[in-house]
């Protein structure tokens, strides 16, 4: 007989964690370790995913945690949460303003000219998806010199400091409805349950740190179909922008640090508004640490789609506040897919109960 | 130009029970609001936790909140204190909470944090129970929106629950859910008491210990205040039934450990093929082998 139930959990554990420590170095064929550096420079697409589902903006923490989890964006952004937790909030962040931004990357695809122009900066957008196979065997001096020859061959004269946004050009035009006057405190999530009906800014905090990939999927749910406009990116941007605190004694603002952000605005038509005032477009916004430019576009289509299921009620799943932002978090629907792998006796015990009674009444029945 | 930050050298920099104190304020006013309104399921922050969400998170935030170092603690998930993810939770406190005693012993527990069971020997007043909560609502399997689901609540509107017992019994001639019964507490508000077996519902009836419910992911604690009623849901003529550990011939099956007949019994297939049954609660099934070894040697 001498089934002993689940026993033997912590030397399991232990061997676990071993097996998985020897596949982080290397397994057998050992090579030199990851420097969080290169992490943070060579894959800073990666690094950008991990602060912005993270919600903590903190570059080399989220190479550290790429580096402990493998690579796995899940495991990396929730390590970043839960060392969020470890720490309180010192005070509120004032709203800062995104034309400060020192933009690498602003374009606009409602107008040909835009205020300040168009700059494509670091973008893969129009590159061939061709395998560039002379990367497979770098050498490091050929690889430095490209960093270098790009500075030399770019004047720092060339580039503005800020850039003007674009939608204050539609705005000033009347083509956009009026900033409301609202200062109401914002929600923050860290701090705060969603309970619904929830405030535009709760709805997004919560996806400026959704998992991307969730994001995308219900945004794109809208686009093809399940939703009703096809937005225009009014203004996409990619930049630094300084972050302005109040002074601890005098309270005038102050730069504190910079933090790499993507922001992403989309206009789309509506009609239909019960009041006698002239039409205008509707507005979605996308904002997220990092350079994501996917997830700030799909946040802002959400953004729209969200305001209008709460004004008109959701017709389409991206329309419902509740279904969209419940289920878009990364560390709760991660966490969630893998508990199943967790012991579930007690209970697959009573569902047998259940189903063996089930079964034996419906046999006596019919016999 | 590289920004340099410092990092978090080791655990020496986290408080006692790692979260910082804002967020066991927080926790500790949820409770209070959850024992002030039993079975009601109070909204709060849920901290992410260095553990998955569904794992425990949010029994754990009740843990860390409420321990102290005077406390001890016994962990268990299936009934069991050596199943993996009761090991992971235990030495996460041990590791954040220094100084607390830990024990596997139901009786010298102060406070039990658990998932899927409620141990088998009966609790005390002195003593404080912790269930993990995947599902905080019952109505989630009639209605999908939270916001409606709070209506109900609130008008105590369980309608659609009853139907869809109602309708188990037309279909089954029996109710279908084997775990997370829904349990009245106190007149009102309709719980789902974690996925504790049907067995262990009856536990939550009058208890002299505070029972209280966190669920993480879902953001919310409710609470079975002591000597509370909670009644599960049923009918006159339908009353509400535990798992049948009978055997064919009627007679019941006995732990093949301990040979207790009166506990919640986990099924093994044994290297024969055949089938044999043991204590669920394996403090419960060690203390009863260990009482009867003294037994056998003082005769």
């Amino acid at each position: 007989m001498a089934y002993v139930a689940i026993k033997g959990g912590r030397a399991a554990m232990a061997g676990a964690a071993q097996a998985a420590e020897f596949l982080r170095a290397g397994g057998a064929e050992a090579e030199a370790p990851l420097q969080l550096e290169t992490i943070e420079q060579q894959l800073r697409l990666l690094v950008s995913r991990v602060v912005s589902e993270g919600g903590l903006y903190h570059p080399r923490l989220a190479a550290l945690a790429i580096k402990q989890f493998q690579g796995d964006t899940l495991e990396a952004g929730f390590a970043l949460r839960a060392y969020r937790s470890t720490k309180p909030r010192l005070l509120e962040t004032p709203p800062q303003d995104s034309s400060r931004m020192r933009c690498i990357r602003r374009i606009s695809a409602a107008f040909k000219d835009i205020p300040g122009g168009q700059m494509l900066g670091p973008t893969y957008d129009y590159a061939l998806r061709l395998m560039r196979l002379e990367l497979a065997d770098e050498s490091p001096d050929a690889f430095k010199a490209i960093a270098r020859r790009f500075l030399t061959d770019t004047p720092e004269t060339q580039l503005p400091a800020t850039f003007p946004k674009v939608l204050d050009a539609l705005r000033a035009e009347g083509l956009l409805p009026p900033v409301p006057e609202t200062h109401a405190a914002p929600f923050d999530i860290t701090r705060e349950p969603l309970v619904f009906p929830v405030s535009r800014s709760a709805a997004l905090a919560t996806l400026a740190r959704a998992e991307t990939g969730s994001l995308l999927g219900i945004a794109y749910s809208s686009m093809r179909g399940y939703g009703d406009v096809h937005p225009t990116v009014a203004e996409l941007r990619v930049g630094y922008l300084p972050v302005l605190l109040p002074h601890p004694v005098t309270g005038e603002p102050m730069e504190v640090g910079e933090v790499l952000m993507t922001e992403c605005e989309v206009v789309a038509m509506y009609g239909g508004d019960d009041s006698n005032a002239p039409p205008t477009f509707t507005l979605g916004y996308g904002a997220c640490f990092g350079h994501n430019e996917t997830k700030a576009i799909s946040m802002a289509i959400l953004d729209r789609a969200l305001q209008k299921g709460m004004r008109d009620g959701p017709a389409h799943p991206a329309e419902d506040s509740e279904f969209v932002l419940l289920h878009v978090d990364g560390v709760d629907s991660m966490g969630f897919c893998a508990h199943y792998k967790m012991p579930h006796y007690v209970t697959f015990q009573s569902d047998l109960d259940r189903l063996r009674t089930t079964r034996r009444k419906a046999t006596e029945s019919t016999a | 130009m590289m920004p340099h930050y410092e990092l978090p050298r080791d655990e020496a920099g986290y408080s006692f029970g790692f979260l910082d104190e804002y967020a066991k304020k927080e926790v500790r006013r949820a409770i209070l609001k959850a024992v002030s309104i039993p079975g009601y399921q109070t909204p709060y922050a849920s901290r992410e936790m260095p553990m998955g969400r569904g794992f425990g998170t949010g029994g754990l935030q009740l843990t860390l909140a409420l321990i102290g170092h005077n406390d001890t603690l016994k962990v268990i998930d299936q009934g069991s204190d050596d199943s993996v993810n009761a090991v992971n939770l235990r030495q996460f406190v041990q590791l954040t909470c220094p100084g607390v005693a830990l024990t596997e012993r139901t009786e010298d527990a102060t406070l039990i944090q658990s998932r899927h069971r409620i141990p088998e020997q009966p609790l005390r007043a002195d003593q404080l129970l912790v269930l993990q909560v995947p599902y905080p609502d019952p109505l989630v399997v009639v209605e999908p929106s939270e916001a409606k689901r709070k209506i109900m609540h609130g008008e105590a509107d369980y309608a659609r629950l009853l139907v869809k017992l109602y309708e188990d019994i037309v279909k089954f001639d029996e109710i279908t859910i084997s775990h997370r019964y829904p349990t009245r507490i106190n007149g009102h508000y309709v719980i789902d008491p974690s996925p504790i077996p049907r067995w262990d519902v009856p536990r939550l009836h009058r208890s002299p210990a505070l029972i209280l419910l966190g669920a993480g992911r879902e953001k919310k604690i409710y609470a079975v205040p002591p000597y509370t009623d909670a009644v599960p849901l049923a009918f006159e003529d339908q009353p509400f039934r535990v798992e049948d550990f009978r055997d064919a011939a009627g007679s019941r099956r006995a732990c093949a450990r301990c040979g207790a007949t009166d506990s919640f019994l986990d099924e093994f297939i044994d290297s024969a093929g055949g089938k044999v049954y043991q204590c669920s609660d394996s403090a419960y099934c060690n203390g009863r082998l260990a009482r009867q070894a003294k037994a056998e040697a003082l005769a």
